[in-house]
């Protein structure tokens, strides 16, 4: 060890590089150790290994963390910091991936596409996320970013011969870099009122300055334009339902919560970071945004008859409330996000693994009346995409309604009544488009006979996020004392 | 606003100034006497043949980003060169994991027949 890499630093980074290894040798075992088509599952066997180690390295650092009774440590000179918020959300991108490698056996298979790529790009895009959550220097963040946001890039566009597939890549590649340009642009702004690329820095020459500063609030705009665009809130949001219409199914499912998840810590970090003394600027304006979202999320995912479009708005709509929990700014809604955050990904994934199964052979599985007559062809199905459309409705026992809760009660507590009451008007449009799916499952004629498709990989993931859908909603504390641990304002 | 930038933005101001006044004065002064010659690429060179937007193979993109990789892997190692004593056994060690990345995807491209021309 140097002083450039002390051990420290290397306890910070053990995920990260385990994913990193995992993710160049799965690419590599994908020739030379498993080279025949029959010895493919191999490879997400490695792939959560890959995962298991990296999970490893965070429970180290969160035992590390709570013997020695500190709220955070940092590595690399204060580029990355470890702190409960950092391991929550690493620990969310991990369950992701894994769930969503599980899924994807089966789908490449029907897809007859490649698999050590596509194993290899979901790590190194969790890698990408790990620098998101814990980094805490601009030029760290923006790396992880891009890091992810390439390896999407090409997972969207992971069809070669499908039209949708290329068009959607390409969507998202050009918007995706025009926001980055945006994002660096106000980094470089920040990096010019600091001297500094370090967070903590940033932080004090900008409570140095008035919040209506004009340079601060370049830097304020630019940043939230990038950022903006990344968690797809409205006027931002254009590229999502392109995006996750076109993508494979599997990898729609993925950039939906990990991405998103990523994304929104990256900007939970930077909000109450280095812009936290501009508040009286962008909490309006967050407000604003926020409302914007749910009205259009809501509204357009009324209209639609694709499935997979149907639940980008949905998303959308989704990311709207997380962001009011900003808007309330207070611990409460802090901790929302997480729970947010945390539930989301389960009861989303879930949604999108009922369409990962409804994809056969000849059957896109993708249309309103694909899921016609479900219950009659697999009560199973039926049954678990009812409770991830209840969850996703925020209806107790589930989940969904733990997450809305904490956010409209931070509203409240903040004296946002308004807010509180759009929010929750916007859940009953909301319980509608949900419920034409449910209509649609439970009381049409089924519109094909062909059986869904089914692998253990598929049967495992639904099971565990059915589960933990119910789970939280029923028992919620321990979740609640993680999220807990990972707020942020001290 | 930082009044170290006020060369800068007069310097822009000038420009554009100078650029659409010199183009004005010249619309005006000059003849206008337009014809096929003149719309030419090489009004006073070889005959053009075709067009220029032809369609080539796509294996030259694959080629031209292969050779993009390996070039700014060289620029990533100029510096470290450079300061290769300073930088001891610590800088080996670090462009070893960087060249090692690289050779990952080297691995990856070659045996993905990305070098092979047909």
């Amino acid at each position: 060890m140097s002083e450039f890499y002390t051990s420290v630093d290397h306890f910070a980074l053990v995920p990260a590089l385990m994913l990193a290894l995992f993710g160049c040798a799965v690419l590599l075992f994908d020739f030379f150790v498993f080279p025949a088509p029959r010895q493919r599952k191999w490879l997400i066997l490695f792939l959560a290994l890959g995962i298991g180690f990296a999970a490893l390295g965070l429970v180290r650092q969160y035992m590390f963390l709570s013997s020695e009774g500190l709220a955070e440590f940092t590595a690399f000179r204060g580029a990355l910091t470890i702190d409960g918020f950092a391991i929550f959300f690493n620990g969310i991108f991990l369950a992701a991936s894994l769930i969503v490698a599980l899924v994807s056996y089966r789908y490449l298979e029907i897809e007859g596409e490649h698999h050590g790529e596509y194993y290899g790009l979901i790590l190194l895009a969790n890698c990408g996320m790990y620098f998101l959550a814990t980094g805490t220097d601009l030029v760290t963040l923006f790396v992880g970013l891009e890091l992810m946001a390439v390896c999407f890039y090409i997972m969207v566009g992971f069809l070669r011969f499908d039209k949708r597939s290329n068009e959607a890549a390409i969507k998202y590649l050009l918007l995706g870099a025009f926001s980055s340009g945006f994002l660096a642009y106000g980094f470089s702004v920040m990096y010019g009122l600091a001297g500094s690329t370090r967070l903590g820095d940033i932080t004090a020459a900008l409570a140095a300055r008035s919040a209506w500063d004009p340079l601060v609030f370049l830097a304020l705009a630019t940043t939230a334009v990038g950022l903006f665009f990344k968690v797809s809130v409205v006027p931002f949001h254009m590229w999502a339902p392109d995006a996750y219409e076109g993508a494979p199914t599997t990898v729609t499912a993925y950039l939906s919560v990990a991405s998103k998840a990523a994304s929104f810590a990256f900007l939970v970090r930077i909000f109450l970071g280095p812009l936290i003394s501009a508040r009286e600027v962008w909490q309006p304006l967050l407000a604003a945004v926020a409302v914007a979202t749910l009205t259009v999320g809501n509204l357009a995912a009324v209209t639609q008859t694709n499935v997979k479009r149907l639940l980008a708005y949905s998303s959308i709509s989704h990311a709207g409330y997380v962001l009011l929990g900003l808007v309330a700014g207070n611990p409460t809604g802090i901790k929302g996000i997480a729970v947010y955050l945390l539930v989301y990904t389960f009861m989303n994934l879930g949604a999108f693994l009922v369409l990962v199964a409804l994809r056969r052979r000849d059957i896109l599985g993708e249309e309103l009346e694909d899921l016609s007559g479900l219950m009659h062809k697999s009560p199973v199905h039926a049954v678990l995409m009812l409770i991830f459309l209840l969850s996703l409705a925020g209806i107790p026992p589930t989940a969904g309604f733990i997450a809305k809760y904490y956010i409209f009660w931070a509203l409240i507590q903040a004296r946002e009544y308004v807010l509180a009451a759009i929010a929750a008007a916007y859940v009953a449009v909301a319980i509608y488009y949900y419920f034409r799916i449910v209509r649609s499952m439970f009381v049409s004629e089924a519109a094909d006979r062909e059986p869904l498709a089914s692998s253990f990989g598929l049967r495992l993931a639904l099971g565990v996020t059915g589960l933990l859908t119910v789970a939280i909603g029923v028992y919620p504390e321990p979740w609640l004392a993680l999220a807990q641990n990972s707020v942020l304002l001290r | 606003m930082p009044e170290g930038y006020l060369p800068i933005f007069a310097l822009g101001l000038f420009a554009a100034i100078f650029a659409v006044a010199v183009l004005g004065l010249a619309k005006l002064v000059r003849p206008s006497a337009p014809g096929e010659v003149k719309q030419e690429a090489y009004e006073c060179g070889i005959r053009a043949v075709s067009d220029s937007r032809g369609r080539y193979t796509v294996r030259f993109y694959v080629v031209a980003i292969l050779f993009v990789i390996f070039d700014v892997e060289t620029i990533f190692l100029f510096p470290w060169a450079v300061y290769y004593r300073q930088l001891g056994w610590f800088g080996v060690a670090e462009v070893a994991v960087f060249l090692a990345i690289l050779i990952v995807g080297y691995i990856w491209a070659y045996k993905k027949g990305a070098l092979e021309w047909i």
